[in-house]
């Protein structure tokens, strides 16, 4: 029987540029150019390893957003992935981490799945708690910040570092695993992988399609609230010297005056 | 006063220093309740109690170390339903964060992670956030259902304010679902000895101009002389020089100490993310143009293998 993959991959505005909130406090993806969230390449690449093990697997990748969040789907299904799923929906805009887990859910549930397979944090939200939720809402086990996974005979296994240990895991499918960016380099598409996904299947799903009411989601559904965003005052320019030979002695004069020795 | 749940962080009842900052937020909010989960919990409750929880409900079972996350989501769900706390208080680690966003779900509410301070506010706890990579601060609450927010470390200094701390064994049925991810064998990570990096005061971080695993007894020399725990970029680890467990930046520790010290570290955005808070920053680079002169208070344009020792040597020398 074929092994179902499902990976989310979150599309957000690009780190090294300007980031900025918008109006309504919710992030603003007009000003910066958005591009799949580098750690979900990993998710990807883990799949795309995990299918290569299997007799036979199927990659959907998965996203919610607006109508560019395409773009990450396209990179996705050009690094390998099979076919896509894009979760649109104007009344998704400023959704917040409960409502986007249960709208996840609901379309994983849609497309049928053995494993789901998420990035450890998206570079935006950075909560890293989505993998949980979904896991939660799912009721399947969760497998989660893994440095090293692999599947066999139905079960998943992956090594977790934690802040106090190291803990090795296993749990049977179908479960929920999240990989961080020690699990290893996520491969570049080919030429022959960018023009492959041209042709892959995207399919598209808003809110009817999922039965979730637009109440649900959005800004006024949301289980939180931003009332502030303010910018991080510029830092007052500091010292900066050159060494001639006493860089070492006046860096211990500042550190002296600042009473940390 | 209405009461406050503290998930508490331990290791065989030795509270780590987050959950003693964290009864100190939470005390603004109410009475701190503390949840103790396996062993240890009448020591726990020593310190517990010193730092004001009122109580200290208690749970000690195999599944908690057995099996991955779920049979601590079901202790503090248990927790929840006995107390009907304002607002549920969870450490940021990796663990903290799960723990409370499916607790989050199972309660219908809201959830706010990496909270660097919190007040009460006339709707609820105000939750401060520093979002993209600290380039800006946000104020935050949640709307609906009983508050769920998890703290960083090093967001307050612990204050002590004695409070009876009576410990009360709570009682926790686990489901089939609690079982589903076992731990397979667990190896714990062996100390440096030097202070904890997310609880450091001072941190001094090598990057890839330390330029071999040979050379970090350099920065260990520096940080030693200072009391300070050792950090490293991304490039450092990857290049197998330092281990993991102390990268700092976007996908690794997040630190906020009152000093941290970058050498031969140029400054990503992914590293910012993981210090740019620090009170005081100072940095050594050959490259006068590396982005890190940008956020310190102090510079020093130089080589590291000479700045560095010379440093060192100067501490040492100012601390007899
Ligand atoms: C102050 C603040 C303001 C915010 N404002 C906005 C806003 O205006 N608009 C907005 O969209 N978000 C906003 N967010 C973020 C939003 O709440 C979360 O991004 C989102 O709900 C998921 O959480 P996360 O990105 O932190 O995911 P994490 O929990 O860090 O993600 C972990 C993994 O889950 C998967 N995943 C996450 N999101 C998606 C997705 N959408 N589709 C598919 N897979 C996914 C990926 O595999 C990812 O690697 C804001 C966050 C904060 C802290
Ligand atoms: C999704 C994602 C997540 C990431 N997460 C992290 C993270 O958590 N933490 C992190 O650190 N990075 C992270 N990175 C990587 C980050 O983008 C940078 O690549 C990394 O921080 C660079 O490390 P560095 O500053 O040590 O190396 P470089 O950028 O190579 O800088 C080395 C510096 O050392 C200086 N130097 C060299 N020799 C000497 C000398 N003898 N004396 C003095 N100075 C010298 C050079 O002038 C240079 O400025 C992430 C990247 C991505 C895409």
């Amino acid at each position: 029987m074929s092994l179902r993959i499902v990976v989310c991959v979150k599309y957000v505005p690009d780190a090294t540029g300007d980031r900025h909130f918008a109006e309504d406090l919710t992030t603003d993806r007009e000003s910066v150019d958005g591009l799949l969230s580098e750690l979900d390449e990993y998710a990807v690449e883990q799949a795309l390893q995990i299918s290569e093990d299997a007799d036979d697997a199927e990659i959907t990748v998965l996203t919610v957003g607006p109508d560019d969040a395409k773009d990450a789907l396209r990179k996705a299904l050009s690094m390998g992935a099979d076919k896509a799923v894009h979760v649109e929906d104007d009344d998704l805009h400023g959704t917040d981490v409960i409502g986007t887990s249960a709208v996840l859910a609901k379309a994983i549930e849609k497309t049928g799945y053995d494993l789901v397979v998420c990035g450890m944090a998206s570079t935006d939200g950075t909560m890293g708690v989505l993998p949980a939720l979904l896991a939660e809402r799912l009721g399947v086990p969760q497998v989660t910040l893994l440095s090293e996974v692999s599947v066999t005979d139905g079960k998943v296994n992956g090594r977790r570092d934690g802040d106090t240990a190291t803990e090795q895991l296993e749990a049977s499918l179908p479960a929920v695993v999240s990989v961080t960016d020690q699990s290893g380099e996520a491969r570049y598409p080919s030429f022959k992988g960018i023009m492959a996904a041209k042709k892959k299947p995207v399919e598209s799903l808003d809110l009817d399609d999922l039965d979730i009411e637009a109440d649900e989601v959005g800004l006024d559904g949301a289980w939180t609230k931003v009332d502030d965003a303010t910018p991080r005052p510029a830092r007052t320019a500091g010292t900066v010297v050159k060494d001639e030979g006493e860089g070492g002695k006046q860096l211990a004069e500042f550190l002296a005056e600042r009473k940390f020795v | 006063m209405a009461e406050v749940l503290v998930y508490v962080d331990h290791v065989d009842g030795a509270v780590r220093k987050p959950t003693l900052e964290l009864l100190t937020l939470a005390r603004r909010l109410g009475d701190p309740v503390a949840v103790h989960l396996g062993a240890g919990a009448d020591e726990a409750a020593k310190t517990l109690g010193e730092y004001g929880a009122v109580k200290v409900l208690a749970a000690d079972s195999a599944e908690f170390a057995d099996y991955l996350v779920v049979p601590k989501v079901d202790a503090l769900q248990a927790a929840y339903d006995a107390v009907s706390p304002a607002a549920v208080l969870v450490p940021s680690s990796a663990e903290g964060k799960e723990i409370a966003a499916r607790l989050a779900v199972r309660i219908g509410s809201g959830i706010i992670t990496d909270a660097v301070d919190l007040e009460a506010g006339d709707e609820g706890p105000v939750a401060t956030q520093s979002v993209f990579a600290a380039a800006f601060t946000t104020k935050s609450r949640v709307s609906k259902g009983t508050p769920v927010i998890t703290v960083k470390p090093n967001s307050t200094a612990p204050e002590a304010a004695p409070a009876a701390g009576t410990v009360e064994q709570l009682s926790v049925s686990f489901g089939e679902k609690s079982t589903g991810t076992k731990i397979v064998s667990r190896t714990p990570r062996e100390s440096s000895g030097r202070p904890e990096l997310t609880e450091a005061a001072i941190v001094v971080s090598g990057g890839r101009g330390v330029n071999g695993a040979e050379n970090f007894h350099i920065i260990e020399a520096l940080a030693d002389s200072l009391g300070a725990a050792v950090g490293a970029s991304r490039a450092a680890v990857d290049a197998g020089w330092y281990p993991h467990s102390n990268q700092v930046g976007q996908t690794g520790k997040t630190v906020s100490p009152q000093l941290y010290v970058a050498t031969g570290i140029s400054g990503a955005i992914q590293h910012r993310a993981g210090m740019q808070t620090s009170k005081t920053i100072v940095a050594i680079n050959k490259d006068a143009e590396a982005p890190i002169f940008d956020l310190v208070d102090y510079g020093v344009v130089g080589d590291l293998f000479d700045v560095v020792p010379a440093l060192t040597e100067e501490v040492k020398t100012r601390k007899g």
